[in-house]
């Protein structure tokens, strides 16, 4: 079952070798890794995407709050949380691909933020799910280049990952 | 700051920051990248520093020194093949949860990642065998350092912490202003110390209720230095107990209620009375592999009760009915408040009925296959001794007061089967990675503990060959321990597999025309050698070794013992726990 668990750590040089030498250690599954320093410059957030059964999620969630720059582990899977990721992709648009993706951007809002004369580089937040069913809408030769961001999420109403 | 406050080099603080740690010895080894370092131990006497011959040894010295004393031990070596040689040491260390402060020199910060000389990536090649990890990068830094590198190291799990000392923050041309802190407080690190109170209280209940319960206590009992209250409960509510390799002598091995170790190579009754349980009250133990057999067909009868400082071990192979997560030494008196309060309001708990029922079969266990009763022992083959004799002897002739170690092997077994200790911290041996050379430094480490106490260490020629280069090293200090060593003339645990699942195909586990006159070996080192292969004379060799004749010198028995003994019980693979090998013949 996919989960997605929040850490925040502190962030310091190693720290997330640490995260990243766990799960290689334990023989656990990272499908997607976000992190960047928080609005406090002493601490990092990062949200994992990983899966497991319980016990093995059980385990991830005490093997990180084990190492020792880790001040908070939560798995947002546990409730209800906001997830979103940043996607770009350089789709080709020649001919009649040239508004054929354009339209395809504008359903699913995503923003074509720079152009070249064969490429859109196209900008897209969303769902992991809503992610995939973009690249799935457009022809497979059309897309010659993807980045993903990886998940972020947080949880909803007044609960809060801090200090 | 105070007007009184001192300006240090970095190597300067870094050696008052370890006298002001309380740190009586550094177990290590100097080059290039630790001469810094080295120049201000030189220039002080309050931390002796104990010059090795190979840095694992150093490691596995200070480890004997941590497990007999509970207090960190500490390492010093230098950057490249000195870090990497200790990595071995840190790792045994890491498995056994042993508190451990390893400082490494490196390479100059400016030269960190060129490829320099003798530089390798410690914090990289340590990280997964440590509890934490530093990398100097301001030598001001160092007094912190140190200061959370002892705390991480001794509180919660305890577990070795590495410092990476770059040379340029070392550099005795730049001082700093010098303060140790009081404390040492990280938002990050808050190790549990209380139990859920609530918990403790079910526990309290299931114990009371329980009518085939068995104690299992492991190396964590040890460490959290509550044997003594574990004890006390164990005997006010009169359930045996068993211990695994790493707890041994927390419950005193002599007591009628001790049923002997437990797991692949525990006694008969220990295993039968862990499956056909109704109630398993763990103990600082961690379901080890070596221990359960199948988890899956692990006790199916029995609720389980486990505490434990680490939630992570918790519920890790088995499920725990009743986690505590909490140190032994706070949760244990709590529980045994509790206890001893619902017994005097209740006197008909715990059922001393079911409870002799219990015992009647454990005795029943105990005399059909009880180590004391075994066919086994037998004689060993001609001009040879069976080991369980050597142990035996060695047990006898020290009153079972020694502090022994062991290496890794059959020879493990025997002494964790046949020596029954009384007290903790007196067994040290590498339960969790199972490191072979282990034995004879980490005895030379518990000596420079306890200088006066009897240390013997029980190995094996093949073990002992590993770091056998640290007589050089008891020679110097003149440590007076008792190497026993079981000669079989073969890697025996191997050999035992070998035999028992290749088909008897030993390949590579023996070397028979290829070992050293041992008794010639040691005496070129200035110590002495017996050579004993007769039933009849080990008694009068062992009472010379461990007499008033021999109580200065490093004395080294090589014992010929039966090439084909094994070690048995033996779990069989992939069953339950009441599954064994009980001998030879099956």
């Amino acid at each position: 079952m996919r989960r997605l668990i929040a850490v925040l750590i502190e962030n310091e040089a190693g720290a997330l070798s640490r995260v990243v030498g766990l799960f290689a250690q334990r023989n656990y599954n990272i499908e997607s890794l976000s992190v960047a320093p928080t609005e406090d410059p002493t601490l990092s957030r990062l949200t994992l995407c990983t899966s497991g059964d319980d016990s093995k999620i059980e385990q991830i969630t005490k093997h990180l709050n084990r190492l020792i720059e880790v001040i908070r582990v939560v798995d947002l899977t546990d409730g209800e949380h906001v997830e979103r990721e940043m996607m770009l992709l350089k789709v080709r648009a020649e001919g009649v691909m040239r508004a054929e993706v354009k339209r395809t951007c504008d359903i699913f809002r995503g923003q074509i933020v720079d152009v070249a004369e064969s490429l859109y580089t196209v900008l897209l937040t969303g769902t992991s799910g809503k992610l995939d069913n973009f690249i799935r809408a457009l022809p497979k030769t059309a897309i010659v280049e993807v980045v993903r961001s990886g998940v972020s999420g947080i949880g909803r109403n007044e609960k809060i990952l801090g200090l | 700051m105070s007007e009184q406050t001192e300006h240090l080099s970095g190597g300067d603080m870094l050696i008052r920051a370890l006298q002001d740690a309380g740190v009586e010895y550094i177990f290590g080894y100097p080059g290039g990248a630790a001469l810094h370092i080295y120049d201000a131990i030189f220039r002080q006497q309050r931390v002796e520093h104990i010059l090795v011959r190979h840095e694992q040894a150093a490691t596995h010295m200070a480890d004997g020194y941590a497990r007999a004393t509970g207090k960190p031990g500490v390492v010093l070596v230098t950057s490249g093949p000195g870090a990497t040689n200790a990595v071995t040491g840190i790792a045994t260390a890491y498995m056994d949860s042993i508190p451990m402060v390893v400082i490494s020199g490196q390479v100059a910060n400016e030269f960190i990642g060129t490829d320099a000389f003798q530089e390798t990536d410690m914090v990289g090649v340590s990280r997964p065998v440590v509890k934490h990890s530093y990398l100097v990068k301001e030598a001001s830094e160092i007094p912190r350092i140190v200061a959370e590198a002892f705390y991480i190291a001794s509180t919660g799990r305890p577990g070795p912490v590495v410092i990476d000392v770059p040379k340029d923050t070392t550099d005795p041309a730049q001082l700093f202003p010098y303060e140790f802190p009081d404390s040492v407080t990280l938002r990050s690190y808050n190790p549990t110390t209380r139990g859920h109170g609530g918990q403790i209280r079910k526990a309290a209940t299931a114990l009371l209720e329980a009518e085939r319960p068995v104690i299992y206590t492991g190396g964590g009992l040890v460490q959290g230095n509550a044997g003594s209250t574990l004890t006390s409960i164990a005997d006010m509510l009169g359930h045996p107990v068993t211990s695994t390799l790493m707890g041994l002598g927390a419950y005193p091995g002599s007591k009628p209620h001790f049923l002997g170790m437990l797991g692949m190579h525990g006694t008969y009754e220990a295993n039968m009375a862990m499956h056909h349980a109704d109630l398993i009250f763990a103990v600082g133990a961690r379901f080890d592999d070596r221990v359960t057999n199948d988890p899956a067909q692990f006790s199916p009868d029995a609720k389980i009760v486990h505490i434990d400082i680490d939630p992570a071990s918790i519920s890790k192979i088995v499920r725990a009915d009743i986690p505590i997560v909490g140190p032994v030494d706070s949760v244990l008196p709590e529980l045994k408040r509790i206890v001893n309060a619902e017994m005097a309001r209740d006197p008909s708990r715990p059922d001393r009925v079911a409870l002799a029922e219990w015992w009647e079969r454990i005795a029943r266990w105990r005399a059909e296959h009880g180590l004391d009763h075994d066919q086994r022992h037998r004689n060993g083959a001609a001009g040879s001794l069976l080991p369980q004799q050597v142990v035996q002897a060695v047990y006898r002739a020290t009153g079972g007061d020694a502090y022994v170690s062991s290496d890794v092997g059959q020879h493990q077994m025997f002494a964790a089967q046949y020596y029954h200790f009384d007290q903790p911290r007196r067994w040290i041996n590498s339960g969790g990675l199972g490191t072979m050379g282990f034995g004879l430094p980490a005895a030379m480490g518990v000596q420079f503990a306890h200088p006066d106490a009897v240390v013997a260490c029980i190995t094996g020629e093949g073990s002992f060959m590993m770091n056998m280069q640290e007589l050089s090293t008891c020679m110097q200090y003149a440590l007076p321990i008792k190497i026993i060593n079981l000669n079989n003339k073969a890697l025996g645990m191997v050999k035992q597999w070998q035999d028992m699942q290749y088909g008897g195909r030993h390949s590579h586990s023996t070397y028979r025309d290829a070992l050293p006159d041992f008794v010639h070996l040691v005496e070129s080192f200035g110590h002495v050698g017996y050579r004993v292969h007769d039933l009849g004379e080990l008694d009068a060799v062992m009472a010379d070794v461990f007499g008033e004749k021999h109580k200065g010198d490093l004395v080294f028995v090589d014992a010929h013992i039966d090439p084909d003994e094994h070690v048995y019980p033996m779990a069989i693979r992939g069953g339950a726990m009441k599954d064994m090998i009980l001998d030879r013949a099956v």
